[in-house]
């Protein structure tokens, strides 16, 4: 019995109770019990992407119950990758809060275990009804910690955000209705196999119930028109809950790339994904009216969001895509934009705390502590971000505009993603002249109330830039693993042999 | 019967939308509640209709009604409940941050000036 | 080997100056300067084998499935430029440790500069376009810091801000032009590119490749109309002009047309768009440089005019033009870097650059005068010098060549602008050394000391010899490079000062005389150029960023309002519009499932919430009121359920109205008791509209469902429910065991849930938030009796009984309808009433356990539960069972389930109630009189009574009491004083 499986899911599942139960008071032993527990689990992460690349499809029936009947997680490449970034990114960022913003309110660190454990839930388990109720849990964490520290705008954000979400949730649980209602299971393996099975007077209610679940996804992947509630949230929530939400959005993209591909696929021999109508130009729109808002900002962390909206664009142009090639080169710019961006968040909020009564308005100001160290982040960062080199942004969207190349439309494609960069190198290099640069010739000095920690934080920020300088150099590596993830997840029969064994498989 | 099932969850639907959609926070709390209703119906109903057929087992050869979408609901009425309590309660806080119960957000040029703060 | 480390060693040095500073300017200038001629030395090892013709090759894999692996290759062409980019490199760090100033970061300038090295060196020894798109991207980001390094002066922001916009830019279509091209040779090796001219130039994506590859070239090399950067590049300090204008940066494009010049070049494309292009430059720039009195920019122009030249003989596809081209590359980079150099020293020592202010400095400062003036005539062409030779050979190739048909345009033109650089040179020398010494200078002018002097007097002496001994000195590297350029056999040419009577001897005796009359007569031509209406490149530029700018924030005004109801409007539209798209374009069959028949009990209850959703509709605003009918709706909601046989649901559903309606007058009493009902009559149609629509699409769906038979997996349940976990109740079993895992994720939501709430709450209790708490007063209207006697003895009366019942439903849950949830919320209904009868005081002081234990105790003992199961090696939430009989409730099957029910319970009473006491101990901080000591207490004096129902007695009741803190704090975790956290 290889109980590694539920371990992600368990240990912040009991650390976190024991944060809101016992150490609560004291703040110090918060942090050692929060960090600790992140540490482990990006150990766990790293196993697993280990386990997992052996390319079999590792399952756990939980309560023992053998699936369909049974809730079964399953570890395959891509759940072993998506808990590993989980892990990573969670790591840093709880490094960089605890200078301080964990304290700006109750029960941080619960939340942010509580966090880890509804995102390790969502990537891992194989059952529909059970991904909503790890939605849920995620969701609701992430409403406290967007509440986190507290003011006017951040809680009518907060107020929207759930309310966007709640509307959604509802359309999930209709999504999942129908879907159960036509082919009676809510296992997705089991799912696989009945779709093809379901007689054609009850398509049209399966395939609207996919829609529906696709704009589930589509919700939390922000694509356009359902992005709206991510420019204000991201904008105001705290700099390192924002850097933690960045996974929040793939979230979305990575249960499309799960269930569509699994079980949605083409219904016809010419490879026609109905879905991908819908996605590629929606994925298009993001990205353009993301860096459109990039330009437009008139503060650093509305320029991160809208810059987090834009990655999210390019990942949905390459999942549209829906070949091996294009989903992993998706996945390979997943995973560098979500440590791109929360990098960037990071910075930022290194920026805003110390310029009091400035914040990250892009205004210049007086000189403010740690001007060049900062700034030379910020200039790393950004060059991520923008999608330049050295950086996996720029392999990265080497690889999308090699993937989608011979596509449907793909002049448009290409177009689209290079002129977006040469907006975002446009803005960013406005912004960033503006705030390290000008702020240089302005006299004066910003007196903090307390001079703000340096060290933490500008190590939390340095390993995640360090980690992308090392997924850029070991791209091949990564590459390959992507490569045999997108194998993997084309080959559905197997994935289906893993969690239902071989008999079921005939049946289909 | 089945009539009246699908005109519920169609009126109580309308109902949630309609006032989803309107300014004050607690207005689209009730809206919010009348949506779950409706979707908690919808999802029971998709294990189709039955009466006088609870999923308990006396005689196990008894016709019963489909008791997983009444596991499936039950569930989502728990964490409707708690998701409905943490709005209400984000809501008394919002609007004691700033005045008034409304939900648009402040403009671009308010957000920075939060950020001043 | 050495190759990769030619490259990589400004990059992995360029951490040395940024430390090295520390211990002074020297050590720091010295350290760059070693990590400088390291690499050069490195080139040069490769020196022999080129000469020996061989091409010298490092190749690593990296990411081969993208064709993009570390490849690198030197030959003739690469040599000269890695040459020139690190031999003028040394140079400029010896000159700028003298130039810079004590308040520059000498440190970081260093930094950029090796940076920028690396990247250039990597652009020209790059074997793989794809790569070089890498090192062709740093450029422009490190040629940004060095453009930007004195970002105090808006110049130099601006400039750096122009020049990454315009060069990166050109690089974004550079990457479309090079993937198409290796698509089209198949490969992104260069050399292998190099060897399919043909296919390439046949290929139907040639104009696009072609396009996009230029627009790279065009904007780094600054190429008219991207010409305009380039001057306001010149805020930065002079020796980044010196070094980015003379050699390297400006030159990448060339370098880059040069290297793909025998696969693109001799199409009908590349020579009218290359060569016009490379024309109008070479005009257009002279003309302007001719009129600069800044220096800088005067050298920034004719730094443009000179490009164009070379743009344009690589546009003339012919291998003499080639040869000319690559001879003026090398006297271009010496002559300019010198020109630069000296007008640093000017600029230095006199303290302007205004040739208006200057003039007669041969005087002064004799050496630099004689090293200027030996540089600026070179650049004008003047025999016997660099310059002279390599223009020679272009306007030899210039008077051959049709453009559109005509013989004559373009020698024309070509003489023309010779002509202007002519003038401009000699200005350079006239305006600046020549005339009679002034008294006005700023500062007073002197010659530097031996570390400014000495880079520039190296260069003028190169431009000396090469112009006397070209051949001896420049012969073979011409050779080479031009052969590695046209990857073809050399044409027979011989570098000479005099090449008998050609049409170029007529045409730079022209450029000679015209040019020097120009001169004598420049104030008046200068009157007519100054009436001219000449377009600013810059103001353009900044016109487009502006309106860019504007449209963007016009764009996300208008789309992002921050308008909840028009998100929400936008989100439920699509989700109906694509919800029908999807159900159109795919097969539908009506069902055949018989219905069920209606009674005349459920009819009314139809009605009945008909008529409730509309009356809420209708007073909505009232939201007292809206909020009685909402919990009616709820109400018969879970009556329908009892009807269709889920009694587990009917039951939870209750007891959750129950709780809700609690919370939600709670929430009501802090919130105002009517809506805005201001809204216009279109958006209410509009949502009308939107609402009619969605609710037909649910109950459609609905329908459809319901009425078309069904399989399921459920039939498994019902046979393993008994047998497999030992419950009868099908659904409590499903939840507690088949799928438990949803439960302990929901527990887990309402455990978050009230955590958050009271995270909420309690961040309330300080700050404004508080002084506005404190300073508020209710508009609910009161009871004056706000502990009834009769509710306070009831509820008492109640509390062990509830807490009974509770006990029976949890146990039976397993086999009857009940369970942990409903049992939790019975008992936490029982407790708040005690809170609404008695008053938060008084019940605090009896209710001693701790929320936040509960919540958490409740959620470790469901996993622990689950992990039991793990210790025995069987998957987390396996369950055992066995029977017990216990009196009064008889035949009890107590499986694992039990603890994790239990776990379930404790959770749930713990957030709700921790909810609930948070919510009503925030009224203890409104504006409120003295709370009750003892349960039972009115004072009528207080307030006027009025007549009210139940519920709202409740909720005033609930919410008027409130508890001591002291008191509290012995209770319940949530009224403790904040403590600092």
């Amino acid at each position: 019995m290889n109980h590694w499986l539920i371990l992600p899911i368990l240990l912040p599942a009991i650390v976190a109770p024991l944060l809101a139960m016992a150490v609560r008071h004291d703040i110090v032993l918060a942090r050692v019990y929060s960090v600790g527990s992140t540490v482990l689990l990006v150990l766990i992460g790293l196993l697993q992407v280990w386990m997992a690349s052996d390319g079999t499809t590792r399952t756990y029936s939980l309560g023992n119950w053998a699936a369909p009947f049974g809730i079964v997680l399953v570890l395959d490449r891509l759940a072993a990758i998506m808990l590993l970034l989980t892990a990573v990114l969670g790591l840093f960022v709880l490094l960089y809060a605890i200078n301080g913003c964990d304290r700006r309110g109750r029960h941080f660190h619960a939340l942010f275990q509580f966090q880890l454990m509804g995102l390790n839930g969502a990537f891992l388990t194989g059952d529909l009804f059970n991904l909503f109720v790890f939605f849920e849990v995620l969701l609701i964490a992430s409403y406290g910690l967007m509440i986190h520290g507290g003011g006017a705008a951040r809680t009518r954000a907060a107020i929207q955000y759930v309310v966007v979400n709640l509307v959604g949730s509802s359309l999930f649980l209709f999504a999942l209705g129908l879907i159960y209602g036509v082919t009676g299971t809510l296992n997705m393996a089991d799912l696989a196999t009945k779709v093809p099975q379901v007689d054609s007077g009850n398509q049209a209610l399966l395939y609207t119930g996919a829609t529906l679940l696709l704009i589930v996804f589509g919700i939390k992947a922000a694509m356009v028109p359902l992005h709206f509630w991510l420019p204000g949230t991201y904008a105001n929530a705290a700099g390192p809950v924002a850097a933690l939400f960045s996974v929040m959005t793939k979230v979305g993209a990575y249960g499309i790339i799960r269930v569509f591909i699994l079980a949605f696929g083409p219904q016809d021999s010419e490879q026609h994904w109905f879905i991908a109508e819908w996605l590629m130009p929606s994925a298009a729109v993001t990205l353009v009216l993301g860096m459109i808002g990039v330009v437009a900002a008139r503060s650093l962390s509305q320029q991160s969001g809208f810059a987090a909206l834009a990655s999210m664009g390019t990942v949905m142009i390459a999942v549209a895509g829906f070949t091996p090639q294009t989903e992993s080169a998706a996945l390979y710019y997943l995973i560098h934009s979500t440590l791109a961006i929360a990098a960037l968040f990071l910075v930022v909020d290194a920026v805003t705390i110390r310029r009091p009564g400035l914040g990250d308005a892009l205004t210049s100001g007086p000189k403010f502590a740690h001007l060049g160290l900062i700034g030379s982040m910020f200039f790393v960062a950004v060059i991520a971000v923008a999608g330049m080199p050295p950086l996996s942004g720029f392999t990265g969207k080497l690889l999308i505009l090699d993937a989608t190349m011979g596509l449907r439309g793909w002049g448009w494609i290409w177009a689209v993603v290079l002129g977006t960069s040469l907006l975002a190198i446009i803005s960013f290099a406005s912004s960033g002249s503006m705030i390290f640069w000008k702020s240089t010739s302005v006299d004066g000095q910003f007196v903090a109330p307390q001079r703000p920690p340096i060290a933490l934080p500008m190590v939390a920020i340095g390993s995640i830039l360090a980690v992308l300088f090392l997924f850029t150099a070991f791209s091949p590596a990564v590459n390959q693993y992507l490569d045999a993830t997108a194998e993997q997840l084309f080959d559905t029969h197997q994935y289906i042999r893993a969690v239902l064994g071989g008999e079921e498989l005939a049946s289909s | 019967m089945e009539h009246l099932i699908a005109s519920a969850v169609a009126v109580m639907t309308a109902a949630g939308i309609y006032l989803t959609l309107s300014q004050g926070t607690f207005t689209i709390v009730m809206g919010l509640t009348l949506l779950t209703y409706a979707t908690n119906l919808f999802l029971f109903t998709m294990g189709r209709l039955a009466a006088n057929q609870p999923g308990i087992i006396f005689d196990p050869t008894a016709a019963h009604a489909d008791p997983i979408p009444q596991a499936l609901v039950l569930t989502a009425i728990v964490i409707s409940f708690g998701m409905t309590a943490l709005l209400l309660v984000m809501s008394v806080r919002g609007y004691f941050e700033s005045d008034g119960d409304a939900v648009d957000l402040l403009g671009p040029e308010e957000t920075v000036a939060r950020n001043r703060q | 080997m050495s190759l990769a480390l030619i490259v990589l060693l400004p990059f992995l040095g360029s951490v040395l100056p940024a430390l090295m500073i520390r211990s002074g300017r020297d050590a720091c200038a010295i350290a760059t300067g070693s990590i400088n001629t390291l690499a050069l030395a490195l080139l040069l090892t490769n020196l022999p084998a080129v000469l020996r013709g061989e091409v010298v090759r490092a190749d690593w894999p990296w990411m081969s499935r993208l064709g993009l692996d570390i490849q690198f290759f030197v030959d003739g062409l690469g040599l000269l430029f890695a040459g020139m980019i690190s031999g003028i490199g040394l140079l400029v760090v010896l000159y700028a440790r003298f130039y810079l100033s004590d308040g520059d970061t000498m440190g970081n300038f260093y930094t950029y500069l090796l940076l920028f090295q690396g990247a250039m060196v990597g652009i020209v020894l790059s074997n793989n376009v794809l790569l070089m798109l890498i090192f062709w991207e740093l450029t422009s980001l490190s040629s940004f810091l060095l453009i930007g390094f004195w970002g105090h002066t808006t110049a130099g922001r601006q400039g750096a801000r122009m020049a990454l916009t315009v060069t990166g830019g050109g690089g974004l279509a550079l990457i479309g032009g090079m993937l198409l091209l290796g698509h089209i040779a198949g490969t992104f090796e260069l050399t292998g590119i190099l060897t399919s001219g043909d296919t390439i130039r046949d290929s139907t994506l040639y104009p696009w490749a072609l396009g996009l590859i230029l627009v790279g070239c065009f904007t780094k090399s600054a190429q008219f109309p991207f010409h305009f950067w380039l001057p306001h590049a010149m805020a930065a300090p002079t020796p980044v002009s010196a070094y980015l204008h003379s050699a390297t940066m400006v030159k990448a494009g060339i370098f880059l047309m040069a290297r793909l010049w025998p696969v693109l070049s001799g199409t009908e494309w590349w020579f009218y768009i290359v060569a016009t292009t490379g024309l109008v430059t070479m005009l257009v720039a002279a003309a302007f440089a001719l009129f600069e009195d800044d220096l800088k920019s005067l050298l920034a122009y004719s730094t443009v005019s000179h490009l164009g030249l070379m743009t344009m003989l690589l546009g003339f596809s012919t291998p003499m033009a080639v040869v000319a081209c690559v001879l003026h590359i090398i006297n271009h980079a010496t002559f300019k870097a010198a020109l630069f150099m000296n007008t640093g020293i000017v600029d230095h020592e006199a303290g302007t650059r205004d040739l208006r202010k200057l003039g007669g400095l041969i005087h002064l400062m004799p050496v630099t005068a004689t090293l200027g003036m030996l540089a600026a005539a070179s650049m004008g062409g003047l025999p016997l010098l660099s310059g002279f030779l390599s223009k020679e050979m272009m306007l030899e190739e210039a008077s051959h060549t049709v453009w559109a048909g005509s013989t004559w345009v373009l020698p024309a033109l070509v003489t023309l602008a010779a002509v202007l650089s002519m003038a401009y040179s000699l200005r350079y020398i006239a305006h600046l050394y020549l005339g009679k010494q002034r008294d006005d200078y700023p500062q007073p002018p002197h010659d530097p000391g031996i570390g400014l002097t000495l880079p520039p007097c190296l260069l003028v002496m190169l431009v000396v010899l090469i112009g006397l001994f070209p051949e001896t000195f420049v012969g073979t590297t011409v050779r080479f490079a031009s052969a590695a350029v046209l990857q073809a056999p050399l044409p027979e040419f011989h570098l000479a000062i005099w090449h008998g009577w050609t049409p170029a001897v007529l045409m730079s005796a022209i450029a000679i005389v015209a040019g020097l009359s120009v001169l004598l007569a420049f104030g008046v031509i200068r009157e007519h150029w100054t009436r001219l209406p000449v377009p600013v490149g810059k103001s353009i530029f900044d016109a487009c960023i502006d309106v860019l700018a504007a449209t963007s924030r016009a764009v996300g005004a208008r789309l992002h309002n921050g308008s909840l109801q028009r998100y929400l409007f936008v989100l439920i539209a699509t989700t109906l519009i694509m919800g029908v798209w999807a159900f159109l374009r795919h097969e539908h069959a009506p069902g055949q499932r018989p219905l069920m028949p209606v009674n005349g009990v459920v009819l009314v209850a139809w009605f009945l919430l008909m008529g409730s959703c509309f009356l809420v509709i209708r007073h909505h605003a009232d939201r007292l009121l809206a909020l009685i009918i909402v919990n009616v709706i709820g109400l018969i909601a879970s009556l329908g359920f009892v009807y269709l046989s889920a009694p587990d649901l009917a039951l939870t559903q209750i007891s959750v109205e129950v709780v809700t309606l609690i919370l939600m007058l709670l929430a009501l009493y802090f919130l105002p008791k009517h809506s805005i009902t201001a809204v216009a009559q279109a958006v209410r149609v509009r949502h009308g509209v939107l609402s009619v629509l969605g609710g037909a699409a649910a109950g459609g769906l609905t329908w459809m469902m319901m009425t078309r038979d069904s399989e399921s997996i459920s039939e498994y349940y019902w046979e393993h429910a008994l047998a497999g976990s030992g419950g009868r109740n099908v659904v409590n079993v499903i939840i507690v065991d088949f799928r438990g895992f949803d439960t302990f994720g929901e527990i887990m939501v309402l455990g978050i849930a009230a955590l958050i709430i009271y995270a909420m709450l309690e961040g309330m209790l300080r700050g404004e938030t508080l002084t506005k708490l404190a300073s508020w007063n209710s508009d609910q209207r009161y009871s004056p009796n706000r502990h009834p006697l009769v509710m306070v003895v009831v509820t008492r009366l109640m509390l062990p009984l509830a807490l009974m019942v509770s006990v029976f439903i949890f146990l039976r849950g397993h086999n009857m309808p009940g369970g942990g949830f409903i049992a939790a919320l019975v008992v936490a209904i029982a407790l708040i009433m005690q809170y609404m009868a008695s008053g938060f005081g008084w019940a605090a002081k009896q209710v001693r356990f701790d929320y936040h234990a509960l919540i958490g105790g409740g959620a470790l003992i469901a996993a622990a539960t689950g992990i039991s199961a793990m210790v025995l090696d069987v998957p987390f939430l396996t369950s055992g069972h066995d029977h017990f009989h216990l009196p009064l409730i008889g035949e009890v099957e107590l499986s694992s389930t039990i603890a994790f029910d239990l776990g379930v319970f404790l959770t749930v009473v713990g957030g709700v109630m921790l909810a609930l006491a948070q919510l009503s101990y925030l009224g203890e901080n409104t504006a409120r009189e003295k709370m009750n000591e003892e349960p039972m207490d009115f004072d009528p004096s207080t307030r006027r009574a009025q007549p009210h129902s139940v519920a709202t007695a409740a909720a005033a009741d609930a919410t008027l009491s409130q508890p001591e803190t002291e008191q509290a704090a012995a209770g319940s975790d949530a009224t403790q004083p904040p403590k600092e956290l």
